[in-house]
């Protein structure tokens, strides 16, 4: 009883069980572009204002933040184009935080399918990085209007914020797949980050300047990773006269050791996953 | 002869860690940071090995628990297996449950692309397969509907949709036919049937001894996480409710302490065939019948007890497509006591009115129920074999006929 057979034999391949990557790469991109864009367009869904949510949340929370610190607290006054700092700080950190806070729980949301579909699993926490990221464009496009409006001259500099948002974008994916591995095994992650990333943005220079910070605790505000990156967007963007990242950093160590911590997390991040993504779907 | 291998496992074993204390929080780990995560092994699949061939309809059958899911997960590629090797031909597709990853806030078309890529088309097949995929679920009017407005039936009529649209060389499905109303029932077989006609596999998880009989080529019995009985379907649906009745009875009976775990008796099994196939001319054993060629079957049957008045049954089924054949069972001539330990072949010839394919011949001994029809006294054997010969599509049988002209006949003559 030979089966009528249409095409010539194929090719036994092994099967080795479920991994971050593998697979093809065109199939893996297209995973996490489609992934992210249906999130993207479910995010809002039955509010009223839909998508404009993704740019209102952060301009609302830059009026809360400039009016306390220019009328309440009477401590932007001193910082030239404040409300410029402000907001760009803001929606730089907005796309830290939205990434990493959608990325702790995304495996265990996404559990149906990762228990019963076969597909590279780190798929799941960098489609959330990228609907993150798409917003965050989105987001900075707007900003840049604002930041015209507010009355900071475009420079040629601005072509350049594609690459703070790249390395941004590289120190979000490290910690969003940290978090995404370590929570299917300890629940504990989800309250700990929330903790975490609210420490971040205050240890961040987002609604200080960098240059305000006491000399005894420039070194640590410094070693933060993301400090490096908002003082470059602010010295491409709004002011060119702003302390290089050296001066801000005080030492080539301190320096150093913020972008070591970066590539650090990212490796670490990266093994995380790699290390649970086989498993992943029996922890669950 | 030997057909291409379409899924190959060797020496696969699984087990799962079960946490014993429940609650892993971060705290403990801090505090007890030498006493590591206390866990108990429990082993689901152990050291199972088997091919399945590529256009066939593989059944795997077990109790609940019997590792029947954990192994379709492991050639699924979405559990790792702990040793052992597993091996597929061409692309594979699993479906563990229609419509995972459904998202119910999207219309029918973006769900159909995001599935379709799940499943491995590029999102442009999956683009253009839509119209067919919509087509066959026979959602036309719904498409911009977004899927919760869907009906359950209507769900799982575009995931069924999708998954064939898909086109898989090797499907590994699990207990979807359980699903969906009689017609649907239908489309599936339908479906599979075609799909296995052209060439493509399908591993079925079931626990429907109904669907293995009808469909599967060949199946599997897992009992405990090893291989009970691997072969024919026929065999191993039998296998299975022997292993269900024992395991119910050995529940619900009394036992006595120290008293041996087990099956107390055997289901009523008086005879076993030991050997079955078809002949062609002198003694020669063959798998195939030309078309219209009667179909000579011979079966060695071993007697366990004595038995006064078996009977021959067969029965004929089309592979894939249903009971084609299931006369009532034969006495056997003369009508004759057989003794224990006594071997007969039994002999039958039958026309051969099946159209060009794959067909199989299940036979056993049965005797005469006392309410009426019959009970099978020895498991059943099945004898695959194929009708060669120029296929007729669209027909079931190929019954003799005869077409002629005949003398117009003028209406005036007849009427006067």
């Amino acid at each position: 009883m030979t089966p009528p057979v249409e095409s010539g034999a194929l090719e036994l391949r092994p099967i080795r069980g479920p991994s971050a990557f593998g697979g093809e790469a065109r199939r893996f991109w297209n995973l996490i572009w489609l992934t992210a864009a249906a999130d993207y367009r479910t995010r809002y869904l039955n509010s009223w204002l839909g998508y404009a949510w993704s740019l209102l949340r952060p301009l609302l929370f830059f009026l809360v933040l400039y009016v306390v610190f220019t009328r309440v607290v009477r401590f932007g006054d001193q910082v030239e184009n404040y409300a410029a700092l402000l907001l760009l700080n803001i929606m730089l950190f907005q796309f830290f935080q939205d990434a990493t806070g959608s990325a702790v729980r995304c495996v265990v949301q996404r559990e149906n399918l990762v228990r019963k579909m076969q597909f590279p699993r780190i798929v799941v926490p960098l489609s959330v990085v990228l609907n993150a990221l798409l917003i965050a464009v989105m987001n900075m496009i707007a900003a840049l209007l604002l930041i015209v409006a507010i009355g900071v001259e475009p420079r040629w500099t601005w072509l350049l914020i594609p690459i703070v948002l790249a390395v941004l974008c590289l120190f979000t994916t490290g910690v969003s797949l940290a978090l995404a591995a370590l929570y299917p095994r300890f629940r504990d992650v989800e309250q700990i980050w929330s903790v975490a990333a609210r420490a971040l943005f205050y240890a961040s220079p987002i609604f200080y300047p960098i240059e305000f910070v006491p000399e005894s605790w420039r070194g640590i505000i410094a070693a933060n990773p993301l400090t490096p990156i908002l003082e470059q967007a602010r010295i491409w963007v709004i002011d060119p006269g702003a302390p290089s990242l050296l001066d801000a950093a005080g030492s080539v160590a301190v320096l150093v050791l913020s972008f070591a911590i970066l590539a650090g997390v990212c490796i670490l991040g990266l093994r995380l996953f790699e290390r649970e993504a086989p498993r992943v779907a029996e922890e669950l | 002869m030997s057909l291409p291998i379409a899924a190959e496992i060797r020496g696969v074993s699984k087990a799962f860690r079960i946490p014993t204390n429940q609650a892993a929080t971060l705290k403990q780990r801090v505090l007890h940071p030498l006493q590591g995560q206390d866990y108990r092994s429990l082993r689901a699949l152990e050291d199972v090995s088997f091919d399945v061939h590529r256009g066939e309809f593989f059944g795997i059958v077990g109790r609940n628990g019997s590792g029947k899911s954990t192994l379709l997960k492991l050639i699924a590629s979405i559990y790792k297996a702990d040793t052992g090797t597993i091996r597929v031909a061409g692309r594979m597709a699993p479906f563990i449950e229609l419509g995972v990853g459904f998202n119910p806030e999207l219309s029918a078309y973006d769900n159909v692309v995001l599935n379709g890529v799940m499943m491995g088309l590029t999102p442009r097949e999956a683009r253009r397969r839509f119209d067919e995929v919509i087509e066959f679920a026979e959602l036309e009017e719904f498409t911009e509907l977004k899927l919760r407005n869907y009906s359950s039936g209507m769900r799982v009529r575009l995931a069924f949709a999708v998954m064939v649209q898909v086109d898989a060389d090797v499907m590994l499905i699990d207990e979807v036919l359980a699903v969906g109303d009689a017609s649907f029932q239908e489309r599936c077989a339908e479906t599979f049937t075609r799909l296995i006609e052209r060439g493509k596999t399908i591993v079925l998880v079931t626990h429907s001894m109904g669907n293995v009989r009808r469909y599967c080529h060949s199946a599997l019995l897992l009992e405990g996480g090893c291989i009970h009985t691997i072969g024919d379907p026929g065999e191993v649906a039998a296998r299975y409710t022997e292993v269900n009745f024992a395991h119910h009875r050995q529940h619900r009976g009394v036992r006595k302490p120290g008293q041996r775990r087990g099956p107390q008796a055997e289901p009523l099994r008086l005879a076993r065939i030991t050997d079955a196939w078809l002949e062609k001319g002198s003694r020669e054993r063959t798998t195939s019948v030309a078309r219209r060629e009667a179909i000579e079957l011979r079966a060695q049957i071993e007697l366990d007890e004595d038995v006064s008045d078996a009977h021959f049954a067969l029965e004929i089924w089309r592979v894939g497509g249903g009971r084609l054949f299931a006369p009532f069972a034969s006495p056997l001539p003369p009508p004759r006591a057989f003794r224990a330990g006594e071997r007969v072949v039994v002999a039958a010839t039958i026309e051969n009115r099946l159209t060009p394919g794959r067909y199989r011949l299940n036979c056993g001994l049965a005797r005469p129920a006392q309410e009426g029809g019959e009970i099978p006294v020895s498991p059943i054997v099945g004898v695959p074999f194929e009708v060669s010969g120029e296929r007729i599509p669209g027909s079931l049988t190929d019954l003799s006929h005869e077409v002629r002209i005949e003398p117009h006949i003028e209406t005036e003559v007849l009427r006067s």
